[in-house]
């Protein structure tokens, strides 16, 4: 199981408290955990990245072990630590204001 | 008993105002999506209770929502808009090809017979078609493929398709209108496209009178004369009595022709109403003094209306899409500001009050007529 934690806005549209859980069959990637969160929550599909070109959205961030994956491959591998469920995935709306 | 539901779109979130026919006491809900841009909210006219409404950030992209029962709760729908072709460029601010990119829905547009079948008008510009209750959409895209779309360009909020007019006399007619390419019409239910802008001057554009290239802010018809359509362009508020074929300037003695709504009386097709703005670089209304000019002539002879309105120290902004009209027998008239005020008159605009003053930015204001 992979820990995720939404920001607010999405935990809204998707109903829950506190972080997620995703079962992932296979090598844990970031593909992979959002192929699976949005399985399990499609009203997210489209709100982390785009439906079409899968590309991230412009506002959205990635984090791990205080690392920043924004910008790494989908097929990146996540790191050991959040693979064991010692640590989160944080998905992150831009620190943007308004 | 008759009433009113007004619904309110905003920069963080959505509102349902609520009055018997006398329209003196309101309830109000809200916010209803929270922290969301809610840029439009519209319901069906054979099914008050089935509500559309669009919902979106710059973090987390578009939604839709979908209400059965007036607004009360709200399930989220399909939120796929996908260009049906390759969707190539558009001009960019300095003229430059730009990749055409989906970025929200401006506007919703429920069909007049089928509560299931509702418009999107989208940034970048295009029309979509959900018949199954927004589950799925689908581009029309024989407007996007005039021909002209290499030449449209984005208007300051983005190259949006913001308003949809259907016709009940002709089901296969749709007048829309897009920032900055002008308007358009099909006559074959939006399968193919004619630009409707001859008569329109735009100084902005190295043509001004263009085939297409104008910022057409908003346009509004009368159910029972759907060849009469009244324009408020950047500049110039326009009239067209041939469906669009033509249009001619009816800003007459308009303070300033610079705004973004414009609406038509429910029972007097002749009826209209805008809200001058000051200009294109000064978005609020001019001498500090909110007002709405009402003519009763079809333009060319406005009369202000400020009866209830602020008329010192505001400057505030009145938005394309933000101005509505119910239609009990006194027609009533709704428009919402910038700083956050629904005004309402019960009385056609004679008098005024605000609904509510301290909401977010307004962005869009729809009246539904309960019976």
């Amino acid at each position: 199981m992979i820990r995720v934690i939404l920001p607010a806005h999405l935990r809204t549209l998707a109903r829950v408290n506190g972080e997620v859980s995703v079962e992932i069959s296979g090598e844990p990637t970031l593909l992979s955990v959002l192929n699976a969160l949005e399985t399990q929550y499609p009203v997210l599909r489209g709100t982390i990245r785009d439906q079409v070109t899968h590309e991230r959205r412009p506002f959205v961030r990635f984090f791990a072990c205080e690392e920043d994956y924004s910008h790494e491959p989908a097929e990146t591998a996540l790191p050991s630590a959040v693979v064991a469920g010692k640590e989160p995935f944080l998905i992150v709306g831009a620190m943007s204001g308004g | 008993m008759s009433g009113v539901r007004v619904l309110v779109g905003t920069r963080k979130g959505a509102f349902i105002l609520t009055a018997d026919g006398k329209r003196e006491k309101w309830d109000i809900t809200g916010p209803h999506f929270g922290g969301w841009e809610m840029y439009h909210l519209k319901g069906s006219p054979v099914d008050p209770n089935r509500i559309y409404a669009s919902q979106s950030t710059n973090w987390f992209g578009q939604l839709i929502q979908r209400s059965n029962d007036g607004g009360k709760t709200w399930e989220p729908v399909g939120n796929k808009f996908d260009y049906a072709t390759v969707p190539g460029t558009h001009q960019w601010y300095d003229g430059t090809p730009h990749p055409w990119k989906f970025a929200r829905v401006w506007h919703l547009e429920p069909s007049l017979t089928d509560p299931d079948t509702v418009y999107a008008g989208v940034e970048d510009a295009a029309l979509f078609r959900s018949t199954d209750g927004a589950q799925t959409w689908h581009e029309l895209p024989g407007l996007r493929e005039h021909g002209s779309g290499p030449r449209w360009n984005p208007g300051a909020g983005g190259l949006c398709l913001h308003t949809i007019i259907l016709d009940e006399k002709n089901p296969n007619r749709i007048v829309i209108a897009i920032s900055a390419a002008g308007a358009f019409r099909s006559d074959d239910a939006g399968k193919t496209w004619q630009p409707i802008n001859r008569g329109l001057r735009s100084e902005g554009i190295p043509d001004p009178d263009a085939e297409v290239g104008h910022c057409v802010h908003h346009i509004a018809m009368h159910r029972l004369r759907p060849n009469s359509l009244f324009m408020q362009k950047h500049w110039d508020v326009m009239r067209s009595d041939n469906a669009g074929d033509s249009w001619e300037e009816v800003s007459g003695n308009l303070p300033t022709d610079f705004g973004f709504a414009i609406d038509v009386h429910a029972h007097e097709p002749e009826t209209i109403y805008v809200v001058p703005i000051k200009s294109d670089s000064e978005h609020f209304v001019p001498d500090g003094k909110l007002r709405v000019f009402r003519s009763r002539t079809g333009g060319n002879e406005w009369e202000p209306l400020t009866k209830g309105l602020p008329q010192r120290d505001c400057y505030v902004n009145v938005l394309r899409d933000a101005m509505s009209v119910d239609s009990l027998d006194s027609c009533g008239i709704y428009f919402g500001t910038s700083g956050g005020q629904v005004y309402a008159s019960a009385d056609a605009g004679n008098s005024w009050n605000a609904i509510v003053r301290d909401l977010p930015a307004v962005l869009s204001v729809e009246v539904q007529t309960l019976q």
